[in-house]
């Protein structure tokens, strides 16, 4: 048996082998940065997601993508033609020494070339394979393709977001495969944690487009209980009734603030109304500026403020904010307690001075370049094995040598040859 | 013999409200963990007294957004502020829980005298999960807030919209929705680790460190080579066209198309019937047509209002080109393929009625999610948790009644 690289993690007695283009490029990353054996299996010619901005000194190098970078740290790689022949019993070998597979092939295609589930399961029997697809593996859509739009739009998030004059609007970075790998990420823990119980494996299908629906579920209830569809209106969002409001312009950009009624609305607008008084900018709050929280959420329910009333407000604050930057706007929500947040730019994240408390950041070697490089952090805090980015993304067939040589055992002479007729 | 589920025998007490922690602890009930969801009368969900409600009647058990987030699990009343409600609260997690998840800010559990260390002193293999918008620690942490405006802190609401305008908001709590696989994976991996060892431990969790993990290439692009996002509208550096056309009817008929190889502007060019347009040498290219992709927009929606959206997307799907229909609330609960996979599951709840719940979006083929029963009303199942599974007495139960600590 091949022997295994230890990591200190929550994970370390576990691989994984991930045969995942951009699809599913963060379940990986997320199993490895908690200390699974993650190693990548590219195309020998090198994943095309290599080919995917921004680029480190803007230099277009499928070793220099930053995208590749970010969501490839605690992963080796190895190049690997899975169509051929010997790459088939390659990938076979290598199978058998794994806890699970990670994929986002289209449906059908592992079994079609001999790798699929079931056959992976009469070498490895307790094998785990997670498959993300756009539209789940079975299904009238399961063939169809789907990228980043597709995924925003048959979830419902593009009916609702953009100005209404003009067409529905993405986020201008693609989140919705990201997010179905996440979700990819804790089913593929929850199966592992299934096989330390029982001692079996399994096959888990990981749909995109569902994994996107659960950010707009809210879509699916409005119908449901009251067939109303909404709708998207810019920087205004509506709850069935009234538009509100959700990013004000600025001095210099804008921040985030929903003044809505009942219990939400008694957090903020007691001191955001103290505030403007000691500036002399009531505006529309003359008559509230000795209102107290309970008032708030006794005598403004949201649903039933008209829009004259709600625009007269936002209209006020809207003034009130031109005369404030993003900072003093955050540093009195912090202050008084307000749910008065800054409309960050990368830079503002980049800077934002919770995340460097936190030692949100972390500094990650790049030998071939002799430097150290920021990469975002932990998205959790696990305290009995911390998460950690134990090596920066894999060059191309990095670890093709000590993979292949060292733990399957193939000759020198043999890795040349299918070196040469391009296995590896 | 019913099938096995994966997460049977693992019991939660879920303290957590809004999104992040009663979806994670709700995914939990479905793959088969027990799940107690610990409320109070007196400072209810605000998912409880938010739309929409059953035919635009409020009340607390009325609303399907608190209900969705909340199925499978059993729902008690306690009111923390007391005594008597602390002591039984602590009771739930020493004799029954392995799992405490908690979404309060920094103090709050502090306050009710469930503070993480003595929970874990008296009892070693418990699991604690919290979550908060930006952490448990840190200057910015006591601040309230919700993901609403966690998009505009994460930075999503900034890249939003057009370059030339204000910009929008994605809808929704959209950091809580990246949030929550999140703290499944870390409450997981800690069970795993718990199978292991035996030892519990405390994992936290910052909404804004979870939705930055899906900025992270923009944001190291800003430390790296100093250029800070802005907003595309509906362009993609690697696609053209890339966009979302109008297409033939009434109202809000949209459809996105992305085209992003040689191979499939050909398959595009066929679909639409090689129009004269599409052979001009400034769209021959990629890069052509990068240059021009305004007029190519025009060109491509001068083709699309002729059809209905659904026929775009279904032609040019059935010619290898991603397209898809942007699909309204209405749209959703119609999808043939989230209906062909059971996305949308009908539980009868006991004000509510019949509505639509929904399953996590993976499917196990070992181990079936289960929508066991619907969200509790608020305090439904306070005598059962009591009785049934904490084993107390009449008397007992009398007494926290009439102390007012099950409210």
């Amino acid at each position: 048996m091949p022997k295994r690289k230890k990591n200190k993690g929550l994970l370390s007695d576990y691989r994984i082998l991930d045969l995942t283009d951009h699809k599913g490029i963060y379940c990986g990353k997320v199993l490895g940065d908690l200390g699974a054996d993650v190693i990548k299996i590219e195309p020998p010619c090198g994943d095309p997601s290599r080919n995917i901005g921004p680029f480190y000194e803007d230099i277009p190098d499928p070793e220099k993508s930053i995208y590749w970078w970010a969501y490839n740290t605690s992963k080796r790689g190895i190049t690997l033609n899975i169509e051929s022949a010997d790459g088939k019993e390659i990938f076979k070998s290598l199978a058998k020494t794994a806890d699970a597979v990670v994929e986002s092939f289209s449906p059908g295609y592992l079994d079609r070339l001999g790798l699929g589930y079931a056959a992976l399961c009469e070498l490895n029997p307790d094998i785990i394979v997670t498959s993300i697809s756009p539209f789940g593996g079975t299904g009238p859509y399961k063939d169809w393709k789907a990228d980043d739009l597709i995924g925003w739009s048959m979830a419902g998030q593009a009916y609702v977001t953009g100005d209404d004059d003009r067409p529905p609007c993405q986020i201008s970075f693609p989140h919705s495969y990201l997010v179905a790998d996440a979700h990819a990420a804790s089913a593929t823990l929850a199966a592992l944690y299934y096989r330390e119980t029982s001692g079996e494996g399994q096959h888990i299908d990981v749909s995109m487009q569902e994994s996107m629906l659960w950010t707009t579920l809210l879509l699916v209830q409005f119908w449901d209980m009251m067939k109303i569809n909404l709708f998207r209106a810019g920087s205004r969002r509506s709850m069935g009734t009234a538009l509100f409001r959700l990013a004000f312009p600025c001095k210099d950009g804008h921040v985030g603030f929903l003044i809505a009624g009942g219990q939400l609305a008694s957090i903020s607008m007691p001191p955001l109304i103290k505030w403007m008084a000691e500036e002399g900018m009531l505006g529309a709050f003359e008559d509230k500026k000795d209102w107290e929280a309970k008032d708030w959420t006794e005598k403004v329910d949201a649903m039933a403020l008209t829009q004259e009333i709600v625009d007269a407000w936002e209209d006020s604050l809207i003034k009130f904010f031109a005369s404030k930057t993003k900072a003093e706007i955050y540093e009195k929500a912090r202050e008084k307690g307000m749910i008065i947040y800054p409309v960050s730019t990368t830079e503002d994240l980049a800077e934002n001075a919770q995340l460097k408390v936190r030692d949100f950041y972390v500094q990650v070697k790049h030998p071939e370049l002799r430097e150290a490089i920021t990469y975002v952090g932990a998205p959790y805090k696990i305290a009995e094995a911390p998460w950690k980015i134990s090596r920066r993304a894999p060059l191309i067939g990095e670890h093709n040598r000590e993979i292949y040589e060292g733990e399957l055992g193939l000759s020198r002479d043999n890795l040349r040859i299918l070196k040469e007729t391009g296995v590896i | 013999m019913a099938k096995k589920r994966i997460f049977e025998g693992v019991k939660i007490a879920d303290f957590t409200w809004l999104g992040v922690g009663p979806i994670a602890m709700k995914f939990m009930a479905n793959m088969g963990a027990t799940v107690i969801h610990i409320e109070s009368v007196t400072r209810p969900d605000i998912c409880r007294v938010s739309p929409p409600y059953k035919d635009w009647k409020p009340g607390i058990n009325r609303s399907a957004f608190f209900a969705v987030y909340n199925d499978s699990k059993y729902g008690i009343t306690l009111n923390l502020r007391m005594p008597q409600a602390q002591k039984l609260a602590k009771r739930i997690i020493n004799e029954w829980a392995d799992v405490v998840a908690d979404a309060h800010l920094p103090g709050i559990m502090e306050k009710f005298g469930l503070d993480d260390e003595s929970l874990r002193k008296e009892k070693p293999s418990l699991i604690h999960v919290a979550t908060a918008l930006q952490g448990k620690t840190g200057p910015y942490s006591a601040m309230p807030g919700h993901g609403m405006v966690g998009v505009s802190l994460g930075g999503i609401t900034e890249i939003t919209g057009w370059p030339d305008r204000d910009p929008t908001v994605p809808f929704g709590a959209l950091t809580d929705f990246l949030t929550f696989p999140h703290m499944l994976t870390a409450l997981i991996a800690a069970l795993i680790y718990r199978k292991k060892t035996g030892k519990g431990q405390y994992i936290e969790l910052s909404q804004l460190e979870c939705s930055a993990q899906f900025l992270a290439p923009p944001i190291m692009d800003y430390m790296l080579n100093g250029r800070i996002l802005g907003r595309m509208g509906n362009r993609c550096n690697y696609a053209a066209p890339h966009g979302i056309y109008r297409c033939k009817g009434e109202g809000e008929r949209w459809c996105a198309i992305s085209v992003s190889s040689d191979e499939e502007w050909c398959s595009f060019c066929n679909v639409i019937g090689n129009l004269g347009w599409t052979k001009e040498s400034r769209f021959v290219t990629f890069v052509g047509r990068k240059e021009n992709e305004d007029e190519l927009n025009a060109f491509v929606e001068g083709w699309t209002v002729n059809f209905p959206p659904e026929e775009v997307m279904m032609r040019m799907q059935a010619a290898g080109v991603p397209a898809g229909l942007v699909e309204s609330g209405e749209d959703l609960v119609a999808d043939p393929q989230l209906n062909h996979r059971g996305t949308h599951v009908i539980l009868e709840h006991p004000e509510i009625g019949p509505h639509i719940y929904h399953p996590p979006p993976y499917r196990f083929s070992k181990t079936p999610n289960v929508l066991t029963m619907p969200a509790p009303c608020l305090g439904q199942h306070n005598e059962y948790v009591l009785k049934e599974i904490l084993g107390m007495s009449d008397d007992e139960i009398a007494d926290l009644l009439v102390a007012g600590a099950l409210e």
